[in-house]
């Protein structure tokens, strides 16, 4: 069974990796690999596992409206972390919010990455003109702050469109804006990585047999410039998340209907004043564990790809 | 030197044409502004006299320039939801956003500063080790969750200090101030070390990075070993040579502060320019946002400006430098 040696190799290779040996040595890295790993799991299967659907207003009772964490006196042991205006359980609904802002998170990383990675590749490949245009458009984007710029693109879309689609759109809308303001990173780095690489035997061979450009680019220096990206797509991850929170704390993200972890602590913040305080203190908890987790892989992974540091 | 000042200068004049432009787009594409202005059953005519009236008719490019020249007049158009002009709203809200910049910048420099200057010394004291962790969570914490944690303990639970809003004001001309009232004083304390929290993190880190590099120099050793002060070598020579670095990132920071100020008034209800903006985009009022945006583009574009010179001015090795790589 080839396939069977090929993947068995694959891991004992991994095992002997300086990567993974890294990986062993820090308990920290562990810990956070192992928070951020139960998240992701936990967003994917959010509707199947979580004790109440909150989606589901059938099942809402108001009589258990503004409930405190179970350990608190009027608590009840279903409402682990309590309830909040709506009787909703907080537990689940923050499940099911890290389910939104992850899914955000990944497929506004995927589209800065792909944009990004494509556009650097080009404009150090290429140079020339095509590499000053690229590179001036991510001067200037680059001296605003990235939240400014999502703003802007989130309220153009709101004004283009009509109010009921706006709120179904709001979560492809935020994609959109957190992508397209935070591609520059994976574009300068690629750009310099490139500009390095296109001068090495192994280009220059591909040129003289006539490979397309194309195909250097995409099939040969591609792979040899994906360290750090991969590195920064992991901070981005965490940026990403915050930055969608943030959004929907302002009011301008994701509706309340299917609330990401940003939203549901804009809600809370409503009822602080009133004592019922779990309600935004949990989903910033979560928030912060989920980001700090994601932060700390990155910077672990940062260093472990980074042959300099060893 | 001269044509470097000229090529910055006019890379920004390029930044604010292309701001405008988008500024300008907004105004055009979103929405007909014929619509808002004239009453539901006006007929196709009335509503062609008032387009031609407003100068709406006209080919693109001479829009843009009319665009243009009212921007630099400061006519900024009305608001559509209140009805008022925009550059007075805007005049109302300034002296907030930049009063609670002023402060949060302040924190950020008399916390920042010493605290690196401390950890730098002391590397391995467990005061430092102390301060250097709660950095890291003060860095993954987001802005608006400090806040909520803030108004939580010293709002909710203690009671001490005010949740919203500016307090009582004084007004003086144009400018409303809350430096001059207890209870302004007293508001400004919570929302600047939200906003400034950040930046005091950056900061002292940036500071204690320096002093690091700067503690190992010769210099340092023989200013030691002449026999001076720890005082006199620690803060004359050590402190003052990671001085260039810092007041150049602290200064690019002051544009961060503008532009993450949004999220700290909203937070604590300030009245703001960041609260004006946010409320403007949830109701679509298209001449405060574009307003907003070429203000605050400006304010980024001059800072970098700024900085870049002083950078030139202060540091004679990038002189050097330009000239090589120029040939």
């Amino acid at each position: 069974m080839p396939v069977w040696h090929h993947l068995r190799d694959l891991v004992r290779r991994f095992l002997a990796s300086d990567v993974f040996y890294s990986f062993r040595r820090s308990p920290t890295v562990m810990i956070a690999f192992g928070l951020t790993l139960l998240f992701m799991v936990a967003a994917a299967l959010a509707p199947w596992i979580v004790p109440h659907n909150t989606y589901e207003v059938a099942s809402l009772n108001l009589m258990d409206a503004f409930l405190p964490p179970a350990w608190v006196e009027g608590g009840k042991l279903t409402y682990l972390l309590g309830t909040d205006d709506q009787g909703r359980d907080v537990f689940s609904t923050i499940v099911l919010g890290a389910r939104v802002s992850l899914l955000v998170g990944f497929a506004s990383v995927f589209l800065a990455l792909t944009m990004g990675v494509a556009l650097g590749l080009i404009a150090g490949y290429v140079g020339g003109i095509t590499d000053s245009i690229i590179m001036r458009v991510a001067d200037v984007k680059l001296s605003f702050p990235a939240i400014l710029i999502v703003l802007l693109i989130d309220g153009v879309a709101r004004g283009l469109l009509p109010r009921d689609l706006h709120d179904k759109a709001a979560v492809y809308v935020i994609i959109l804006a957190i992508g397209l303001s935070t591609w520059i990173q994976y574009a300068r780095t690629v750009r310099g990585l490139t500009l390095v690489e296109k001068n090495k035997e192994y280009v220059q061979a591909a040129r003289v047999i006539g490979l397309h450009p194309i195909l250097i680019m995409f099939r040969h220096v591609l792979p040899n410039v994906m360290g750090p990206v991969l590195v920064i797509g992991t901070l981005g991850l965490g940026i990403a998340v915050l930055t969608e929170s943030t959004l929907s704390f302002l009011g301008v993200g994701v509706p309340p209907t299917e609330p990401s972890l940003g939203t549901l602590i804009r809600i809370g913040n409503n009822f602080l004043f009133s004592g019922e305080w779990w309600m935004a203190i949990f989903p910033g908890l979560f928030l912060v564990i989920l980001v700090l987790s994601v932060n700390l892989l990155g910077d672990w992974l940062r260093d472990a790809l980074n042959p300099k540091l060893r | 030197m001269f044509a470097y000042i000229i090529r910055r200068a006019l890379q920004s004049i390029l930044v604010m044409a292309a701001v405008a432009f988008v500024a300008f787009a907004l105004f055009q594409y979103m929405g007909d502004p014929i619509n808002q202005m004239v009453a539901q059953d006006a007929t196709l005519e009335q509503r062609d006299a008032l387009r031609k009236l407003l100068g709406l008719d006209r080919p693109f490019y001479v829009q843009f320039l009319l665009f243009l020249k009212n921007l630099l007049t400061g006519n900024f158009g009305f608001s559509f939801r209140v009805g008022t002009p925009v550059a007075q709203i805007i005049a109302e809200r300034m002296p907030a956003t930049l009063e609670l910049v002023f402060v949060a910048a302040l924190f950020a420099l008399f916390v920042g500063v010493p605290a690196g200057v401390y950890t730098g010394l002391h590397r391995h004291g467990a005061i430092s080790r102390f301060m250097l962790t709660v950095s890291l969570i003060g860095v993954s914490l987001p802005t608006f969750l400090i806040g909520i944690l803030l108004i939580l303990i010293f709002a909710v639970m203690l009671g001490w200090l005010p949740s919203f809003g500016r307090g009582q004001t004084v007004q003086l001309g144009f400018w409303s101030t809350g430096f001059l009232t207890a209870s302004g004083l007293k508001a400004l304390i919570l929302p600047s070390i939200t906003l400034g929290l950040f930046q005091t993190t950056l900061i002292m880190r940036l500071v204690r990075a320096e002093m690091l590099e700067v503690l190992r120099a010769d210099y340092i050793k023989f200013a030691r070993a002449r026999g001076l002060t720890n005082r006199a070598v620690n803060f004359g020579h050590a402190l003052k040579n990671t001085l260039v670095p810092v007041i150049t990132i602290a200064g690019l920071q002051i544009g961060g502060l503008i532009a993450f100020a949004i999220i700290t008034e909203t937070v604590f209800q300030w009245p703001g320019m960041g609260f004006l903006f946010i409320t403007s985009i949830q109701f679509v009022d298209v001449p405060i946002m574009s307003t907003y945006l070429v203000l605050v583009a400006l304010c980024f574009v001059i800072i970098n400006l700024i900085v870049d010179l002083l950078y030139f001015a202060v540091d004679p090795r990038l002189r050097i430098d330009r000239s090589v790589s120029a040939h």
